[in-house]
């Protein structure tokens, strides 16, 4: 990817990623959302993790984010008078992000990340399966039976008798 | 550089304009003619050009959308009139997008170079036609949002619980399908349909995976969200569901997404189970008959051969869904929700296993 189209792309994302927190209505919040999302895939295909990106847009873009409109449209929310924004958590937010990205700044200025041409099958689903299926196998498993306790856990809600 | 890119283009406008939507033209005919058969009355034979009524429906074929296109287009008040002129729009791309994987031929030589008749040579193409099917909902959740009516909002809530439900089955029925072909790239896939089982039986899809089929086919039915899954719209209801409020040519579009969604799930039956463009004994260089006896086909024809297969699955598994559409009667709410977690997942879940049971046994992926 060149350096020219992942800044517009970056510069979209973000753009997209501020109509999330400051638009006044929920909907189109929502619709920034898929924004981001979808910008955010195209980055990892640029990364040429193209199983990646395409994941990200079936399960946050196609499936996630139209749950959410689906709770918004049917609570019928209207739209906010002002955006959300209490003075604490704007700060606390701030706080927070510069933070997180001082942590970044210095974990890679520690230990920059390797350059270099790809390694043969980067990003092909074989790798990435055979690394889910070997290296990676616990913890996967362990996030399969995360994902279960959460099925089971929204069922058991679903399930409950009102009094 | 600007070959490439000529290239590219020339497959776009093949794929869409010449096959795409001529099928979805095909598709209105059928529409008008297959249901006035089953129907047991005439059908559209009134509109006429110069005082020729030609085959009547060819006529109205013209008619239809020159009508849609110059009528007034009506934004209603209260409308949140961004949503509500980019709803259409959003709900017929990715329709439209989700065909850059579909391969209608294998490869044709031209003037010295190979060209792949796929417009995208993507490796992992089933998840991209699986993302594109998947934000196909957004068109009718935010018309339906967008449009200020009961009737809308109630048809875009209806619509996107029901696509979610049935992209999980669909979803579940790729899976099969790509255990089975042991590969995530359409065009792979078509190629591997080209053998011959026993010496006669071609290596489709179909027989090896008939519940993915027929999953596939009817939560992709459901997702095109037509008769007996047309819930999102149901007239008796819901007036017109979420495109109530629209008129003129954005009313076009939703229609139109309709039937270029329906000719996509006929694209993804027959490149996944009807063995694509394959035309059986039809190899790179040309017939092999069974017996040995060998006909050479210059590339070119070869390619046409196999283009012109392509069609006429597309055109057939079309002509089934609107057979389908005109022969059965609505779902209720409640059945429709059963049917698709009740019915088909359990359904896609057990054909999973037991295709990856099969795969097991036989010893690596690839049938």
């Amino acid at each position: 990817m060149s350096a020219l189209l992942f800044l517009a792309v970056a510069a979209l994302t973000i753009a997209s990623a501020l109509v999330v927190i400051l638009h006044k209505s929920p909907v189109y919040s929502a619709l920034g959302l898929v924004g981001t999302l979808a910008l955010i895939a195209m980055l990892f295909l640029g990364l040429d993790a193209q199983i990646v990106g395409f994941l990200q847009i079936i399960v946050y873009a196609g499936a996630i984010v139209v749950l959410f409109l689906f709770v918004i449209m049917l609570l019928n929310l209207q739209e906010e008078p002002e955006a959300f924004a209490p003075s604490a958590l704007v700060a606390f937010g701030l706080a927070g992000g510069i933070g997180l990205a001082a942590i970044v700044a210095i974990g890679l200025a520690r230990a920059p990340l390797p350059t270099g041409p790809l390694r043969d099958r980067f990003g092909t689903t074989e790798l990435l399966a055979e690394r889910l299926f070997t290296t990676y196998l616990l913890p996967f498993e362990l996030t399969s039976i995360l994902l279960l306790v959460a099925i089971i856990g929204a069922v058991v809600l679903g399930k409950k008798k009102l009094p | 550089m600007g070959v490439e890119i000529a290239i590219a283009a020339g497959k776009v406008v093949f794929l869409l304009l010449v096959l795409v939507l001529q099928v979805v033209a095909m598709g209105v005919f059928f529409e008008r003619k297959v249901s006035a058969v089953i129907q047991d009355r005439v059908g559209a034979n009134r509109a006429s050009i110069f005082g020729f009524a030609g085959l009547g429906v060819v006529n109205t074929l013209i008619a239809d959308p020159v009508k849609f296109l110059l009528k007034e287009d009506i934004v209603p008040a209260g409308v949140d009139r961004r949503l509500h002129f980019w709803a259409p729009i959003m709900g017929l791309i990715p329709a439209l997008v989700a065909f850059a994987v579909i391969p209608f031929g294998d490869v044709v030589e031209i003037a010295g170079r190979t060209i792949e008749l796929q417009v995208a040579k993507l490796d992992v193409g089933v998840l991209f036609v699986l993302a594109m099917a998947s934000l196909g909902v957004y068109g009718v959740v935010l018309g339906g949002w967008a449009s200020n009516s009961r009737w809308s909002l109630l048809g875009g809530i209806r619509g996107s619980a029901q696509m979610i439900s049935y992209e999980i089955a669909m979803g579940l029925a790729l899976v099969s399908v790509v255990l089975t072909y042991g590969n995530l790239d359409l065009q792979e896939m078509v190629r591997q349909q080209g053998a011959l089982v026993w010496g006669w039986l071609p290596a489709w899809g179909i027989f090896y995976q008939p519940i993915g089929m027929i999953v596939l086919l009817v939560a992709g039915i459901a997702e095109s969200k037509r008769i007996p899954f047309d819930l999102p719209e149901s007239e008796s209801e819901l007036v017109s569901g979420y495109f109530t409020e629209y008129s003129g040519a954005k009313h076009l579009m939703f229609m139109m997404a309709d039937f270029v969604e329906i000719v996509l799930i006929a694209a993804l039956v027959t490149t996944f189970f009807l063995g694509g463009w394959q035309v059986p004994g039809l190899g790179r260089t040309g017939f092999d008959f069974p017996g040995g006896t060998h006909v050479a086909l210059p590339s070119i024809a070869i390619a046409l051969l196999q283009i012109t297969a392509f069609g006429v699955k597309l055109v057939v598994m079309t002509l089934f869904q609107i057979i389908v559409r005109w022969t059965l009667p609505r779902f209720r709410y409640d059945q429709l929700m059963a049917l698709g977690w009740k019915g088909l997942l359990p359904l896609a879940l057990a054909n999973v296993m037991l295709t990856a049971a099969f795969v097991l046994w036989l010893g690596g992926a690839g049938a």
